[in-house]
């Protein structure tokens, strides 16, 4: 088992980390900037480290300065929680190299599944499908329109070096490419520093579904069923449940063995998510998050398994705690993303100061919060404040919680995004389970 | 008559985008703030030349600033 952890992030996946320390026994550690001195992963922590300035590359995503502060505090280990460093490989394999636990797969299989071209092939070599388009990145505007030939329009540009949905743009026919090819090539050099690009089929109207998976260093690899995700905005998540609703159990089926089987062929260790896209009875391959996820506690809920317990146990070298058949699951859950974003602007940014915080509380009813009152929101970070989440026997008892516990929770002085929350839970769309990733873009729980 | 261009959110200049002699159309990106990680233009509320920048890349600018002005 581990002596010591420091974790690497700030915020409410902070705060998840050192609770699953403490319950461990294990010491934990937290870094923080000087713009978050007050904030309550600090004051969680057996030991805080200050790691420099406000602005991230200056201290959440400076390597030396963590790599400085685990020296300093004698931690043994390092969590990286999510974004940030969490799946920079220079970072877990600098981590190694300072004679630190990573607490997350190796680095090179970070690497791999990094290089989102890469991961695509070595994916498709494992038998997993994946979305119809280039073998790799491509370099040319007339090698992107010969493909698109071939996987027909609409088509995504994304950037082969990118994720979370930067850099991509959707190019509605063969007309519209070259400009599109300019402009996404700009944004993925700007963004990566490589302006590699591949191509893909654009779905219309897919769901998000996406497979928990777990592995140890024995060769073990499980996974913990399925989440929903489809509910984003910017291509960025807001809502996700487990089970996904109305899911085919053949499709289901065949969607975790998939699953199971790609990150055993990548040699996965640790926590990491297997992200799909779901249409017409078919499911394609998106990528592999090489870390926790922020909606990892849907998967908890419904399990009754505590995923980074097992992280912590699992990078200390224990097998995992768990065989795949003792994993089931049971009940509904749901999580929505509380976010500083004002959903009437466009989702706009919302920094300020928190001068109020009520929170839900009730059966089933379970809080991820980072803040408190008083805390600054800052310009310089993540605007996700805190994560509800319900769980019911059902998924209707579970969305009744859900509705419940949004009417009480009040955050003053910073916009959120629970009143958009309020209508998503309202409405009859999701109340029936029929999701796609474009409803939020089409308005479909405007005000 | 100048005008000037003000930020509509909180947050730190990314990057500068026009500078002092520029033409812009109404809805240009004068400058791009980037806030809580997203990268957010402020446009030219209408078309001119651009007079003056006001702030630099890196400083912080809240809601209300002025960050150009236009002629």
């Amino acid at each position: 088992m581990l002596a010591s952890v420091l974790v690497a992030n700030r915020g409410e996946i902070a705060r998840r980390v050192i609770r699953a320390c403490r319950a461990l026994g294990i010491r934990a550690i937290a870094v923080h900037s000087e713009a978050d001195a007050g904030w309550p992963h600090v004051a969680d922590a057996d030991q805080a480290v200050a790691i420099g300035p406000a602005p991230a590359r200056e201290s959440y995503l400076n390597i030396e300065r963590i790599l400085a502060a685990a020296r300093e505090s004698g931690a043994r280990a390092v969590h990286p929680g999510y974004g940030f460093l969490s799946e920079n490989w220079r970072f877990a394999k600098a981590c190694e190299e300072a004679g630190l636990v990573f607490v997350g797969p190796p680095w090179g299989v970070i690497q791999q599944m990094g290089d989102k071209v890469a991961a695509r092939r070595r994916m498709r070599e494992a038998g997993v499908p994946v979305v119809p388009g280039s073998d790799g990145a491509l370099d040319t505007l007339e090698a992107a329109a010969a493909v698109g030939g071939t996987v027909g329009y609409p088509l995504m540009l994304k950037a082969a070096a990118g994720g979370g949905g930067i850099g991509m743009v959707r190019v509605a026919d063969a007309g519209a490419l070259p400009a599109a090819w300019t402009a996404a090539q700009r944004r993925a050099q700007a963004a990566f520093g490589s302006g590699a690009l591949f191509v893909e089929r654009y779905m219309t109207e897919p769901r998000h579904v996406e497979v928990q998976v777990f592995g140890d260093a024995q060769g073990q690899v499980v996974h913990l069923h399925e989440r929903e995700c489809s509910i984003q905005r910017r291509h960025q998540k807001l809502v996700e449940e487990s089970p996904a609703p109305g899911l085919d159990p053949a499709l289901k089926a065949r969607l975790v063995a998939a699953a199971v089987a790609g990150a055993r062929a990548v040699g996965y260790v640790n926590a990491g998510t297997m992200e799909f896209i779901v249409q017409g009875g078919e499911f394609y391959f998106l990528e592999m998050n090489t870390r926790l996820q922020v909606e990892h506690p849907v998967t908890e809920e419904v399990t009754g398994l505590d995923i980074v317990q097992a992280q912590l146990q699992v990078a200390g070298g224990a097998p995992l705690p768990w065989k795949q058949e003792d994993i089931v699951q049971r009940g509904a859950a749901i999580e929505c993303r509380v976010y500083a974003e004002d959903p009437a602007k466009g989702f706009m940014p919302s920094p300020g100061t928190i001068t109020r915080l009520a929170l839900p509380q009730g059966p089933g009813v379970r809080l991820e919060s980072g803040v408190a009152e008083g805390v600054q929101v800052s310009v310089h970070y993540d605007p996700l404040l805190a994560k509800l989440v319900t769980r019911g026997d059902t998924r209707e008892q579970a969305i009744a919680r859900m509705t419940t516990a949004l009417e009480s929770f009040v955050v003053e002085g910073v916009g959120t995004v629970i009143p958009f929350h309020r209508r998503v839970l309202a409405s009859a769309a999701f109340r029936a389970g029929r999701v796609h990733t474009q409803m939020v873009e089409q308005g479909a729980f405007n005000a | 008559m100048p005008e000037d261009v003000k930020a509509h959110i909180t947050g730190v200049v990314f990057q500068i985008t026009s500078k002092a002699g520029d033409t812009v159309a109404e809805g240009d990106p004068v400058i791009v703030l980037e806030s809580m990680k997203m990268e957010i233009p402020v446009e030219a509320p209408r078309a001119g030349v651009v007079r003056e920048i006001k702030v630099a890349e890196g400083q912080t600018v809240q809601e209300g600033d002025t960050v150009a002005v236009i002629d």
